[in-house]
């Protein structure tokens, strides 16, 4: 059926869908750049441009609010109020304090620049080495695909938060970046698994036949012309790892097997007000909603980018 | 339907049209507003009578059906009035539609693998249609569904109704959208690009039961497609569509006989035919318009060469010209005659790089040389121990060569081993069996470093368009990948880039574009660009025009022409459009399951075939002339290919031969028992693999 | 068909061996069971302690091999050791597994069920009130740490009991404790106990499986194959059902087998904030007290539960796909 043609569709995903755009685009066609037409869609969509205002405010408030908030009642996470202990919010402490008497904006701050500094570590670091597997062992086959096939498969089955939580104690004092590195290396095998469904079907399209027969190399071909066609898939994935990841850390350093004192993050702040979340419920109510907003903000701008980025997108939303 | 309301709707059936579309207007809701898809299309179908609806993609065909049907999405707005014996559908219910739907008025689809519920079998599906409106039993509508399969061709129908759409082959599947189509004995059949996905000889079949359904249920037939053959062949009247509007209306045989609109003359004029191989074509320039931003006047302005002031000012109407129930969306209709305008024709004939001396074929030098070529995929079963159960033979030792300046033309049907052919030949390395020799190398012998220079001197360009340039790259640097692989300085690079775009008729500026800003020509053009980089000799060229519109086609097809005279290349063009490889290559090998059947000069096989699967292919090209296309005798093979996993004994084509179910049986027994090599068979100078081979003229000269 | 799952059964059983023996020699060599007896006062001799860690099958001083051996040996013939109080794992093994299953059961058949309903709903009604609902619904509690959901669920379970004048919805253990109100008291009780817990694990799964169906229901609903049974003449909400539904319930087979990883480790935080002793309770608890047996019993545990859930999104696949069952 000859419906008007998706000038988006054409543009990016005609590497990735099934039918690449039957009709040819009008007369001498330079309608819009790709990147113009996925802000115009993006912009429209109400909810994604709120998630994403409130992203930017988040890291704003995460970084510079401290700084504000010390000028103006003169607290940091690190002193301590000792004619105030357990006090609920006032306009000196504007979160309450802690029963030690410690400023709780001001520790709920720091726990959120860690939460959001992993979150974007860990998408940076999964999504990237799931792109690299993926494209490697789908462009290859044969003993490498399966080699590292195989290696996503047990990673896939083996119990992952047993395994972090265990390491995590054990370098609990190398800091959170071990940490890091841990869920990331725990959290890629999905998406690599995608990225190889989907190198098996770039590596057969024609451009990619054609880079070959004009003498380009593996390494060439995967990164110049592999990985870019799946960027779309990418960013989307980067961006939902993001929510995963920050949730991952605050379960973990729910157990105590994550974020270690004297780091703190907002899982470790959960874990504390979890247990006297009834009576002084300013202790986990601004950690827990901030974590919920961050994760929430970010999977909505996720979902819209990926309507605005590829509007035949098959995976639902969510997380994985 | 109340009984009152049944015979006012009988009354008014009564000398009104069987179908009566009017003024029908179909809107998609679009970026930046509403999108016109169809743009006042109106048309009568009487009982009993077949009308052509023809188009490129893009042009409403498909949705103005749609619209009538009231199966558009819902972002589709639909005016007009589309009145089925004077009953009105446009704006009814679903409820209402849906009774007409499939009992009076029934649908075959294009594609009809995923027209198909994957997850319901065959007989289900059509027992489903004959319980919605005659209310039978589940018993008695799957009886009835076997009937009907067995009605369409499909072998073994009570079993096959048991089946699922994906254990069909192509061909039998759309015989089972025609079997669901005719179940509740429609008075309107609408087939929508029934035979687009189809190999030529399965299509020849499908419209061959599609005219036999026709007369089963005497319904009057709606064509919609872009191949002006087909409609040659079947139908009586025609619609040229284009831009979402009739521009061409009329009886067949005036139509192409004396067309009055330019784009019907272009149309015509850019198609190649088997029965007209010399004859030059002529390209429509530019592209289709936009819908969503249509020129001010006449849609085709842009496109036509004999347009004048008034043509940028005002849209012409759809009015009668020529008498005899012709119309046309022309100012200047009157004035053309037979193609022509004031004695000069619409479209000029293009120029085109003539070959000035003609060195014998025999004292050219070989740029590629294949003999023997094999290629077998093995069956595997089992995951952890891997056994090999079988082994698929997709080209079984086939040997053929192309000399300096030649243009061999590979044709078979999918499935026929040609892909794997040109892939063996691309890679450059050693095949499993025989041997490729590429300028005089072997290309077994070759190192790394020794295979790359080799493939300076054998390039591609590939079928789709959209697919074989990465969307992510700027022009210039697709072009001139293969440039900086062999490490040319930058300097160098850009200069070259310039020319190149300039070779295949783009403009340098274009190299600072993405490949989504052209057209599928544009784009074809800069594959063929990126293929010349190198200066290669021999290109291969893998389907290089059938994704492309037929007005689109026969440009890139004069570059190929002009190009391989201009530079002195030669050509490997894999095709299954017959009259493409008529058009453009000098030598045919038809391939058939791995093997070829046929080899010899272009003029020869296509004028004296003497292999009885030619012969079936070249009777199964639609001819876009209806009255030769009428007067032709199909060669008609029988089935599918046979599964190239377990071939027939002896001949491989005498599952399906039309000559062999004539032989008498003495005979017979040599095809079963030998299996026929290629040889000369006397008369042409071709060779082919038949025992029994003989000429039989199947094209009309 | 039967092949086809023998084949993926056995490559399920293989996993499950490597995950089992990759969790025990992690644990092994990141565990150190001698703490519990370091802080003693006064320190037991050294000789005793030597002595009971190798008869828990937990001292380091033990080739390693030889004390997974001993382990994967006894596992076999359903002897899973000793915890690292001396205690016997089997015992506890089977109460807690049925706790864990009764929670991981009823929760995720709630979800599955109520996950594709929401999903479909939302499709036919896609961008109208309901659709926006839930799909706003369903942002939240993917978003939503399972253990912020729990929270929660306590302080509303607190306001209905509240508003109630009595307790309708327990939020810590499984029954009350010593509870004697026949077989029906019994079970209302525990029933009680239940709500909350499967709750906060159903969220989730409705969340993430409604997401999922809606997408598969959309694509659906654009397909060839639902134009062909209106041109047919079934009225589109009847190709939707009949057509539609049928083959958008195909993708979710597969997500099955994913979500309930999800679970399982959803699971762990649920059993910690509602007290039920359950198996992911005890990994956590197996970890901070350094109990090699337990922390490796748990992950079989969780490995088979895994991947049997993953079998049965394969049978549920090849029973809802014709396709898959010809190959």
């Amino acid at each position: 059926m000859s419906l008007p043609a998706d000038p988006l569709v054409i543009a990016d995903d005609v590497a990735l869908s099934d039918s690449p755009g039957q009709t040819p685009p009008g007369p001498d066609v330079v309608v819009r750049g790709r990147r113009q037409l996925v802000f115009r869609r993006l912009r429209r969509r109400k909810g994604a441009m709120a998630a994403l205002v409130l992203i930017v405010l988040l890291w704003v408030i995460a970084f510079v609010g401290p700084h504000i908030y010390e000028a103006i009642t003169g607290w940091t996470y690190a002193n301590q109020d000792f004619r105030a202990f357990l006090k609920p919010p006032s306009a000196e402490h504007w979160f309450g304090t802690t029963q030690i008497g410690s400023d709780v904006f001001a520790q709920t701050m720091r726990g959120l620049q860690k939460s959001l500094l992993i979150g974007l570590l860990v998408a940076l670091i999964s999504t990237g080495l799931a792109a690299i597997v993926g494209a490697f062992a789908g462009y290859l086959g044969g003993w490498t695909d399966k080699v590292l096939m195989w290696i996503v498969d047990l990673l896939l089955v083996i119990p992952s938060f047993l395994i972090i939580a265990i390491l995590g104690r054990e370098f609990r004092d190398a800091g959170w970046l071990v940490l890091v590195f841990l869920i990331a290396g725990f959290g890629w095998m999905i998406t690599a698994r995608i990225i190889r469904g989907m190198t098996l079907s770039l590596r057969e399209r024609e451009f990619v036949l054609a880079a070959r027969y004009s003498g380009v190399g593996t390494v060439g071909i995967v990164f110049r012309h592999l990985i870019p066609n799946m960027s779309s898939l990418l960013i989307i994935d980067a961006t939902i790892a993001v929510a995963t990841a920050i949730i991952a850390e605050s379960g973990l350093s729910y157990f105590g097997f994550g974020v270690q004192p004297p780091d703190i993050s907002l899982g470790t702040l959960i874990a504390e007000g979890t247990r006297s979340a009834f009576t002084f419920p300013w202790l986990f109510m601004f950690a827990g909603g901030l974590l919920v907003l961050t994760t929430l903000a970010v999977s909505v701008f996720g979902d819209g980018l990926r309507d605005a980025l590829d509007p035949n997108s098959q995976r639902a939303g969510g997380s994985k | 339907m109340t009984i009152q309301e049944q015979s006012t709707t009988q009354q008014a059936a009564l000398g009104a049209p069987l179908l009566e579309v009017r003024d029908l207007t179909v809107e998609f809701a679009g970026e930046d507003g509403p999108v016109p898809a169809v743009r006042g299309l109106s048309y009568t179908l009487e009982p009993g009578e077949v009308l052509g609806i023809v188009g490129e993609s893009g042009s409403g065909k498909s949705v103005s059906s749609l619209a009538v049907m009231g199966l558009l999405p819902g972002n589709a707005t639909v005016r007009g009035s589309a009145k089925l014996r004077g009953e009105e559908l446009v704006g009814r219910s679903d409820r209402d539609l849906a009774r007409i739907r499939g009992r009076k008025v029934a649908m075959v689809f294009q594609d009809p693998l995923s027209a198909l519920t994957p997850v319901y079998s065959i007989g289900d599906q059509i027992a489903e249609t004959i319980q919605v409106h005659q209310g039978l039993s589940k018993q008695a509508a799957t009886a009835r569904a076997v009937e009907l399969l067995d009605a369409v061709g499909i072998p073994n129908a009570v079993q096959r109704a048991k089946a699922y759409p994906h254990e069909f082959s192509g061909g039998m599947r759309q015989r089972v959208m025609i079997a669901m189509a005719i179940a509740n004995d429609p008075d309107v059949l609408i087939a929508d690009e029934p035979t687009t996905a189809l190999d030529v000889t399965i299509q020849a079949q499908v419209l061959e039961l599609l005219d036999t359904a026709r007369q089963m249920t005497n319904a009057a037939t709606i064509m919609i497609t872009h191949d002006l053959g087909v409609v040659a062949g079947i139908a009586d009247r025609i619609v040229v569509m284009y831009a979402g509007k009739a521009v061409e209306s009329g009886p067949v045989g005036p139509v192409y006989a004396d067309p009055r609109m330019p784009y019907t003359i272009g149309l015509l004029g850019s198609v190649p035919r088997l029965d007209r191989p010399g004859q030059s074509l002529t390209p429509i320039e530019g592209t289709p318009p936009n819908v969503a931003h249509l020129p001010t006047g006449c849609p085709f302005v842009t496109r036509c060469p004999v347009r004048i002031g008034i043509c940028s000012e005002v849209e012409p109407a759809l009015e009668e010209t020529a008498g005899g129930g012709r119309r046309a969306a022309c100012h200047r209709s009157e004035e053309i005659e037979l193609g022509l305008i004031h004695g000069a024709p619409v479209f000029p004939p293009p120029a085109i790089a003539e070959v000035r001396e003609e060195v014998p074929r025999e004292q050219r030098d070989a740029v590629l040389e294949v003999e023997g070529l094999a290629k077998r995929f093995p069956i595997t079963k089992g995951a952890v121990l891997r056994r090999r159960i079988g082994t698929i033979t997709a080209v079984d030792g086939i040997s053929f060569d192309i000399r300096q300046g030649e243009a061999l033309g590979l044709v078979g049907e999918s499935g026929c081993g040609k892909t794997t052919t040109i892939m063996q030949i691309l890679d450059l390395t050693a095949p499993e069996e025989g041997t490729v020799r590429v300028l005089g190398k072997d290309v077994s012998g070759l190192n790394a470093g020794a295979r790359k220079e080799l493939r300076r001197d054998v390039q591609v360009v590939f079928q789709d368009p959209m697919a074989s340039l990465d969307p992510r790259l700027p022009v210039g640097d697709i072009i001139d990948e293969p440039l900086r692989v062999f490490g040319m300085p930058a300097e160098q690079r850009r200069a070259r880039v310039r020319e190149l775009l300039q070779l295949v008729g783009l403009s340098p500026e274009h190299a600072n574009r993405y490949p989504a800003d052209f057209s599928g020509g544009q784009r074809q053009r800069i594959g063929i660009a990126r293929a010349l980089a190198l200066e290669p000799k021999l290109l291969v060229l893998d389907e290089p025009v059938s994704a492309l519109d037929v007005s689109i086609q026969a440009g890139v097809l004069n570059l190929l022409e002009d190009l391989k005279v201009r530079l002195g290349l030669s050509y490997l063009f894999v095709a299954h459009d017959l009259s493409v490889v008529r058009h453009i290559a000098d030598r045919v090998a038809v391939m058939y399951l791995g093997r070829l059947v046929e080899v010899g000069s272009s003029d020869d096989v296509f004028e004296r075939p003497t292999h009885p699967y030619t012969q079936a292919l070249l009777s199964a090209v639609p001819i876009p002339d209806p009255v030769a296309e009428r007067q032709r005798r199909r060669i008609l093979v029988r089935g599918d290919l046979p599964s190239p996993a377990n071939l027939p004994s002896g001949c491989r084509f005498r599952s399906r031969c039309p000559l062999y179910a004539e032989l008498p049986a003495d005979r017979q027994q040599k095809c079963i028992d030998v299996d026929p090599p290629l040889a000369d068979h006397g008369g042409g100078t071709q060779e082919s693999a038949c025992h029994w081979a003989r000429e039989v003229v199947v094209v009309p000269e | 068909m039967g092949r086809f799952l023998l084949r993926r059964l056995a490559n399920y059983l293989v996993l499950i061996l490597v995950a089992t023996t990759l969790a025990y020699f992690v644990a092994s060599v990141a565990l150190n069971p001698r703490v519990r007896y370091e802080g003693r006062n006064p320190p037991p001799p050294p000789a005793v302690v030597e002595q009971q860690l190798t008869e828990y099958g937990v001292n380091d001083n033990d080739p390693l091999l030889g004390r997974y051996l001993d382990w994967m040996g006894g596992v076999l013939t359903g002897d899973f050791g000793k915890t690292v109080t001396g205690g016997d794992i089997n015992g506890e093994l089977g109460s807690r597994a049925m706790v864990s299953l009764r929670l991981l059961l009823v929760g995720s058949i709630l979800g599955a069920i109520f996950g594709i309903l929401v999903g479909v709903w939302s499709a036919i009604r896609q961008y109208r009130f309901t659709d926006r609902f839930f799909t706003a619904f369903s942002f939240f509690f993917i978003a939503t740490p399972v253990f912020f959901t729990a929270v929660l669920l306590k302080f509303g379970a607190l306001e209905v009991n509240e508003a109630a004048g009595t307790t309708l919805l327990y939020y810590t253990g499984y029954e009350t404790p010593g509870l004697d109100a026949g077989f029906w008291g019994s079970v209302k009780d525990q029933v009680a106990h239940l709500i909350l817990p499967s709750l906060s694990i159903a969220l989730g799964l409705v969340a993430l499986f409604s997401r999922y169906q809606r997408n598969a229901m959309l694509d659906v609903m654009g397909s060839d194959f639902l134009r062909t049974a209106q041109a047919k003449g079934l009225t589109r909400r009847r190709a939707l059902y009949k057509h539609g539904l049928r083959t958008a319930l195909i993708p979710m087979a597969t997500l099955l087998a994913f979500s309930f990883g999800t679970m399982a480790v959803g699971a762990t935080f649920t059993e910690t904030i509602f007290g039920w002793h359950g198996m992911g309770e005890w990994l956590v608890e197996s970890i901070r007290n350094n109990d090699i047996n337990v922390t490796a019993t748990v992950s079989l545990f969780t490995a088979v539960f895994i991947l049997l859930s993953a079998f049965l999104s394969d049978v549920a696949y090849a029973l809802l796909d014709p396709r898959v069952r010809v190959s």
